[in-house]
């Protein structure tokens, strides 16, 4: 099956957000390409997920604009779909019923269970379809997650710490897997993580957000083509940077040998 | 090859099993009968053992004659109908009103902020308190009795399902906005799929509180239905009669506890 999608650029100005009278975002620049693979890294609570939430239209920026696609973001956008850190199924529904949530409004009745399972097959789930949500692996329930995003053809994809919850060897699975799905779609993709070596992985492009309030510190563009593996040794320069820039600098066998002390 | 025999072994474990878990629901629901045989036979010793009254205490054998005496002339029906008639349009209209205000002042923090004080002060009435009211309002005829068990069956429902429409799943809430859905889809996909085991809850505590309120409106004015059938036997000194009426109504708000249970279990038989 193809996935046909209009890959969306975005554009972020002078973008901030603050709660109250507490900031957490302020004048974040930033501009995505259609198709480019974009990673948000940042230490836990620094807002990166506010700031995906802001493109998707979830939450709405109090200072600066947000556009997808050269139009303002001003509510629940139909141009992105989000994949959350937890799959977020409805336990009452089968997987193809949860899959079907994120189907065109407009898709007559036949054809919503056939496409569903076609987006199942997409994540390699084919016959899970009415499988419920308790009965499979939170591996599967994320990638059911995936199918739904992907079923709503998002000219952006805007992925929240997806594979956080998962256990390493899942999660290694799941990024494999997006990144297929990235490549056959051309979907435009945004991914929060903390993970550097996942960021490394995945994105064309990696925006290191710290600070207080949080603003972009770094941007980096990842060298190599895609499908890449982190442990290429041009990344382990970039690696390094995006640790200490995360405030977790290389340790030297001295600096060990001064702790054990 | 593996995987089939894997299977195979599969389900010949599984058999069992089910037998096994099967048999134990049986004894489990065989356990439920215990305490009322074991009421029964100390009821019968007690009265056939001479230390009180037929008046005071009847045997057990005594009541299922009147039992059969009241069905004979066609009046236990009527009492039984009647009063079932009283629960079910009081519950209809009482669980429906709770349903809709529940829905209302669950979903909308300004509407809670208006009528809910207001409704908890009400709550606060003793049913009793209403008859007089009710009576003089609506007069002696099916308007006060059905409106009684309306109030009682109002309030689980609409406790419950405002508390659990308020704090329904965000994060389900958030996959359904985030995905398109808005007021009364968002509402009938989302919100209250995720509550429904709440509102079935809701639904059963009315169900019972239906038939409480309705023995109160019977006992006070009505020349007919199980409640009456209570205050006229106390009247006559038929306390077989009275002990029946009561057996009566346990079995009948067993009974409909079940039926709705089961209805329940067919709704949320995919809910965790």
């Amino acid at each position: 099956m193809t996935i046909t999608t209009a890959p969306a650029g975005v554009s972020l100005r002078g973008v901030g957000r603050a709660f109250g009278d507490h900031v957490v975002l302020r004048d974040i620049d930033l501009e995505i390409a259609p198709g480019e693979v974009t990673a948000l890294l940042g230490a836990s609570g620094c807002g990166k997920s506010t700031l995906l939430r802001m493109i998707g239209g979830l939450d709405l920026a109090t200072s600066g604009s947000v556009r997808v696609d050269g139009h303002d973001v001003t509510g629940i956008d139909p141009r992105c779909a989000v994949v959350f850190q937890e799959p977020r199924l409805l336990p009452w529904r089968t997987l193809a019923g949860n899959v079907a949530l994120g189907l065109p409004r407009d898709l007559p009745r036949n054809r919503r269970d056939a496409e569903s399972r076609q987006w199942l097959a997409e994540v390699e789930l084919h016959g899970f379809a009415g499988h419920r949500p308790r009965q499979v692996s939170g591996g599967m329930a994320q990638r059911t997650a995936l199918a739904r995003a992907l079923a709503r053809r998002p000219g952006v994809l805007l992925l929240d710490e997806p594979f956080a919850a998962l256990d390493a060897l899942t999660r290694l699975r799941m990024q494999d897997l997006v990144e297929d799905v990235q490549r056959r779609s051309g979907t435009t993709v945004v991914l929060v993580t903390h993970d550097v070596d996942e960021a490394l992985k995945l994105a064309d492009r990696v925006v290191l957000l710290g600070g207080a309030p949080t603003g972009v510190s770094v941007v980096l563009d990842v060298p190599g083509d895609r499908p890449r593996d982190h442990h290429q040794p041009e990344l382990a320069a970039l690696r390094s940077e995006l640790l200490a820039g995360l405030g977790v600098p290389r340790r030297t066998p001295l600096e060990r040998e001064t702790h054990a002390r | 090859m593996t995987l089939i025999e894997a299977t195979g072994a599969d389900e010949e474990t599984a058999k069992p099993v089910r037998k096994r878990a099967a048999g134990r629901n049986w004894r489990l629901a065989a356990a439920g009968l215990v305490l009322p045989v074991v009421v029964l036979v100390v009821w019968q010793v007690t009265a056939a053992s001479g230390l009180y009254s037929s008046a005071q205490l009847p045997s057990p054998l005594s009541v299922l004659d009147a039992l059969g005496e009241l069905a004979g002339d066609g009046s236990l029906w009527t009492h039984i109908a009647i009063s079932v008639q009283r629960v079910v349009a009081g519950f209809a209209a009482g669980a429906g009103a709770g349903f809709l205000l529940g829905a209302v002042v669950g979903l909308s923090a300004r509407a809670r902020a208006f009528v809910a004080p207001s409704i908890a002060a009400l709550r606060a009435v003793p049913s009793l308190a209403w008859v007089p009211l009710l009576l003089l309002w609506f007069g002696i005829g099916e308007g006060p009795k059905i409106t009684l068990v309306a109030i009682g069956s109002f309030f689980p429902v609409y406790t419950t399902v405002s508390a659990a429409l308020a704090h329904a799943d965000a994060h389900l809430v958030e996959v359904g906005r985030a995905y398109g859905l808005r007021g009364g889809e968002l509402l009938g996909r989302i919100m209250l799929p995720s509550v429904a085991p709440a509102i079935f809850s809701g639904l059963r505590l009315a169900l019972a509180q239906g038939w409480l309120f309705l023995v109160a409106a019977e006992l006070i004015a009505s020349s007919m239905g199980l409640g009456f059938l209570l205050t006229d036997s106390q009247n006559t000194g038929r306390t077989d009669i009275l002990l029946m009426a009561i057996v009566l109504l346990a079995t009948l708000g067993k009974v409909c506890d079940v039926l709705l249970g089961l209805v329940e279990r067919r709704v949320l038989r995919f809910h965790k």
